[in-house]
């Protein structure tokens, strides 16, 4: 990332292309998780766990699988596991790995209050800083996927940093490092997507799955997390993996135009005041004349 | 140039006011956590739980001097092994609590008959009452042969159940002894 020697893009005078341009891939990383792979072991929460150095804790049973019903501010990555039932009766057993998304046009960013408590790295991470952050929880509601979770105790919210400080030193996530089935991958975003698209292919020609397909929302522009599915229609079937994801309105709303007519109210306010002031002078209090005795 | 005592105090002045004025001159880096594992001693090993044998490696902090306790603080695949080339199951992703656990059991303890707690025993007692009770049983119950005569030489009244945390190597011990005893109810995790 940022300690590397850095790349040159261009070059006066030089015929052909740059040497080694494109050639560096830490800009935009990405994780792939392909699903069609997951065998639901969880060595990808247990290292999560391990590395951000949060305590092993009891889990809560809702008659799966699943570790607990939901992620929590200490437990950042979580499988879900769901049962499927088709059309003809047979049954698919759904195991996703449920994580921040990283999205390239993040809500939780956007709706953020606090300077410098969420930030995008130039990667695409996007991370939080706590110790910038003011609990006001506006992230949880900018957030399509659910993924932000709030500390009650210390008021701070926390979510997966997808290794920030891994990534940062060239390693991958620890997550991806576990995975025994190769069902994790992760590198350059273009290199994530081709490998996507490769296993959609390999799905498409030798299984079922005829309705394979990558998922990678462009309503949020992208995630920097991107999955294979059995069938890319249905993404919801995956513990509600939302088909198509968006910044909520309200947020949007709130963050753009609402917040320039209230600058504008503020403005016209202010030159209302003075323009009053000028034309009528300041209020003088009135002569005391009703209480006074003729 | 030289410069005099007022152009510097004009310049330094100007400097001042400018920066506060508006020119943040701080660099915007990113606060990236520190990576807990950039300045420990890496040590390869073996994972101890099932006869998978993946490679670890192992983060410890201490530089391993004399007066030094070493202290892990990460364990995780070890990329190079040809094994798991990095990978770990979840059991190997925990290694690290295989050392530091305030719930490790460091004594040996007893539940008795009947008892709904465990008490603590010294090593010596606890195996000559575990020899007596495994002799006991088993010269009462060893079957050498069975009803049609061919002989099975087994032993059904002791069964072994390996724990989840036991080493490979200490569930091939455990495999042998049983084996030796004739005792056929007999489970660790090594078989995997």
């Amino acid at each position: 990332m940022s300690n590397g020697p850095l790349q040159i893009k261009a070059i006066s005078g030089h015929a052909g292309p740059v040497p080694g341009r494109d050639a560096s891939r830490d800009y935009d990383v990405c994780k792939l998780v392909d699903v069609t792979t997951c065998i639901g072991c969880k060595a990808c929460e247990v290292a999560c766990l391990e590395w951000n150095g949060y305590p092993f804790r009891e889990t809560v049973f809702d008659n799966t699988y699943q570790t607990m019903p939901d992620l929590a501010w200490n437990y950042y990555n979580l499988i879900r596991f769901d049962e499927h039932v088709a059309e003809d009766g047979t049954l698919s057993w759904l195991m996703r790995k449920d994580q921040c998304m990283h999205c390239a046009d993040p809500g939780c960013l956007l709706a953020c209050p606090a300077d410098g408590a969420i930030v995008q790295y130039s990667n695409g991470i996007v991370d939080f800083q706590q110790e910038h952050c003011i609990g006001c929880q506006y992230c949880v509601t900018g957030c399509p996927f659910n993924i932000p979770k709030f500390n009650k105790e210390t008021k701070k919210v926390h979510k997966c940093t997808l290794c920030s400080d891994r990534v940062g030193a060239g390693l991958e996530p620890a997550c991806i490092k576990a995975c025994p089935t190769g069902c994790l991958h992760f590198g350059s975003k273009d290199d994530m997507k081709e490998l996507a698209e490769t296993r959609v292919r390999q799905l498409h020609e030798h299984s079922s799955h005829k309705n394979a397909g990558v998922y990678d929302p462009a309503g949020v522009g992208g995630t920097h997390v991107i999955y294979v599915l059995h069938d890319k229609d249905h993404p919801e079937r995956y513990g509600g993996l939302p088909k198509d994801p968006q910044i909520p309105l309200l947020v949007r709303l709130w963050k753009g135009p609402l917040k320039w007519l209230g600058n504008i109210a503020i403005a016209a306010g202010i030159i209302g005041v003075a323009t009053h002031y000028l034309r009528f002078g300041p209020k003088r209090a009135e002569e005391e004349t009703k209480g006074e005795p003729k | 140039m030289n410069p005099t005592r007022r152009s510097f105090l004009k310049g330094g002045t100007g400097a001042v006011v400018a920066s506060v004025l508006g020119f943040d001159l701080k660099p915007a880096f990113a606060q990236a956590k520190e990576l807990k594992i950039a300045r420990t001693t890496e040590t390869r090993s073996t994972c101890p739980y099932c006869s998978v044998s993946c490679g670890i490696i192992i983060h410890t902090i201490g530089d391993k001097a004399k007066n030094v306790t070493a202290q892990v603080v990460h364990v995780e695949g070890d990329p190079d092994h040809p094994i798991n080339r990095g990978t770990l199951c979840p059991k190997g992703s925990s290694l690290m609590q295989d050392i530091l656990n305030e719930r490790r059991l460091l004594k040996p303890q007893v539940r008795r008959p009947g008892s709904d707690h465990w008490e603590d025993i010294g090593w010596d007692q606890a195996i000559e009452e575990i020899a007596r009770h495994i002799k006991k049983t088993r010269d009462e119950t060893f079957i050498s042969t069975d009803s049609q005569g061919r002989t099975v030489n087994r032993l059904e009244s002791i069964a072994w159940n390996g724990g989840c945390t036991d080493t490979n190597e200490f569930n091939y011990l455990a495999v042998k002894t049983m084996r030796s005893l004739g005792v056929t109810y007999l489970e660790n995790q090594a078989r995997v």
